[in-house]
């Protein structure tokens, strides 16, 4: 497996070589974290916090560089152990200058071609993938009809109060997801813009994002976006995420001003992708759980 | 109350649901890397032993369910309850028929059994692997076949009905795999 995984390294590298693309290895450990809400940041005593990606390290550099960028490494999430998941994993996460979603897809996809797997598959909005698999459309169903949805599919937790957010992402999560990606990987776009922050809406239609995620055999495999390079939306959307984070009573991180500060430098037109390493190993090795990939996995060290 | 937040979810770990005791078979992290987290757990009822799945929030509790397994010797059948003793204490349990189930044809007196306990009410008696049981009904075997491979049904002292060799005749004692309900070899009076 350690073969495997070095091989998978390597191929990866040079996939992001031959595009032109730089490596760089920004700081693991950062005084400020993103504001997500539903992002854990592991924090580190008197020091900030491990980074759960790359992202603002890489955005900071883009606008220094002004060129296209990739990281390769570990990265942290809190509260993350599962089958699927392990709190420190491998991600490959790049951005291309004057990418858009759609070039953000291509690329992936001969990414993961060149890794040895299926050519990407159909593609599908986040509307058509539930319009077909729920007979329910995200952007217009009422709180009640997600709920009665929910109910239908056996999977509403007890006691379940949310917002629209929560029951997609429920659907999404134990409905939608696991159908996904069986004949090779596949293609969500447009996933609703309730909780979007760092990315670009669209154009045409501002209740969706332009982020996408790939799935395969039925796991989340990478996600991308064509980037938000309005550092005063930024705020905004970092603010209200703070908000939501206070209201559930989570913890609440500073908001990374050295990002904000670049982004008013004026971040390049981007398209970026953040690549699951671990999972993407396991799935090429025909492996059931990542902790069969990863040399220490947690919490068995 | 106890209770049990979905980090501490593993297989095996008796809760309460809806009232009933269950033992988690399975448990599942799920989270969407932009979204909420969730636990999705497979659990075994374990009065009925039927299996569902259940939807949790990640960080939501349920009640632990005082769900714990003694050693306890069988001591009689009485027409309704089964009688049990644990031997190191010499405190009595009376377990019901459902709790019994399969394992009635599977037990004789003084046998050890693995009995599931919840609030200290006998749930379910599992019956010891092995058992060693003298045969009282069986038809004799037919001469000139009688080891190769052709068998026989035989009730043993239990009522419990299994197949045995063609050799195999009346009165003798046996050993039988009662997971499998299956003949193992002749057994030694001891």
């Amino acid at each position: 497996m350690l073969a495997e995984r070095a091989a998978l390294l390597a191929t990866l590298r040079d996939e992001m070589a031959a595009r032109g693309m730089l490596e760089v290895d920004t700081a693991l450990l950062s005084p400020a974290a993103p504001c997500e809400r539903a992002l854990e940041c592991l924090a580190v005593g008197g020091a900030g916090y491990l980074v759960p990606s790359p992202e603002h390290g890489l955005k900071r550099l883009l606008v220094e560089t002004r060129r296209s960028l990739y990281q390769l490494g570990h990265v942290f999430r809190a509260g993350e152990v599962g089958r699927w998941h392990n709190p420190e994993f491998t991600m490959l996460e790049w951005y291309e200058l004057g990418g858009s979603m759609q070039d953000a897809v291509d690329t992936l996809g001969t990414v993961l071609a060149a890794a040895g797997a299926p050519a990407l598959g159909r593609q599908r909005t986040y509307r058509a993938v539930f319009t077909d698999t729920l007979a329910l459309d995200p952007l217009t169903a009422s709180l009640d009809d997600l709920e009665r949805c929910a109910d239908a599919h056996g999977v509403t937790p007890p006691e379940a109060r949310g917002d629209r957010v929560f029951w997609l992402d429920l659907l999404m999560g134990l409905v939608v997801q696991p159908r996904l990606g069986t004949q090779g990987p596949e293609i969500v776009t447009h996933f609703p813009a309730d909780d979007a922050v760092l990315i670009a809406l669209d154009g045409d239609d501002a209740r969706v994002g332009q982020r996408f995620e790939c799935f395969w055999q039925g796991i989340e495999l990478a996600n991308g976006a064509k980037e938000l390079t309005d550092p005063r939306l930024a705020r905004q959307r970092m603010q209200r995420e703070q908000d939501v984070r206070i209201e559930q009573g989570q913890a609440e991180p500073p908001i990374d001003e050295r990002l904000l500060a670049a982004m008013a430098t004026g971040l390049p037109e981007c398209a970026g992708v953040a690549l699951g390493v671990d999972r993407l190993l396991a799935l090429l090795t025909g492996k059931p759980r990542l902790a069969e990939v990863i040399p220490f996995a947690w919490p068995a060290r | 109350m106890a209770q049990y937040s979905t980090q501490q979810f593993k297989g095996g770990l008796k809760i309460i649901l809806d009232g009933d005791p269950y033992s988690i078979v399975e448990n599942e992290f799920v989270k969407p890397g932009k979204g909420q987290a969730f636990s999705r757990v497979k659990v075994r009822n374990l009065k009925t032993g039927r299996t569902i799945e259940r939807t949790f929030k990640s960080g939501d509790s349920v009640e632990a369910a005082d769900v714990f397994n003694l050693d306890l010797q069988f001591l009689y059948h009485d027409g309704e309850f089964y009688h049990f003793m644990d031997p190191a204490s010499f405190e009595q349990y009376q377990a019901s028929e459902a709790a019994v189930g399969d394992a009635a044809k599977w037990i004789q007196a003084e046998d050890k059994c693995d009995v599931t306990l919840w609030n200290g009410v006998p749930l379910q008696v599992d019956a010891p692997n092995f058992l060693i049981s003298r045969v009282t009904q069986t038809d004799p075997g037919v001469r000139g076949n009688t080891s190769s491979g052709g068998t026989k049904p035989a009730t043993l002292e239990t009522g419990a009905v299994v197949q045995v060799p063609l050799f195999i005749e009346e009165g003798e004692l046996l050993r039988v795999d009662t997971r499998k309900a299956e003949y193992v070899s002749r057994a030694s009076e001891s």
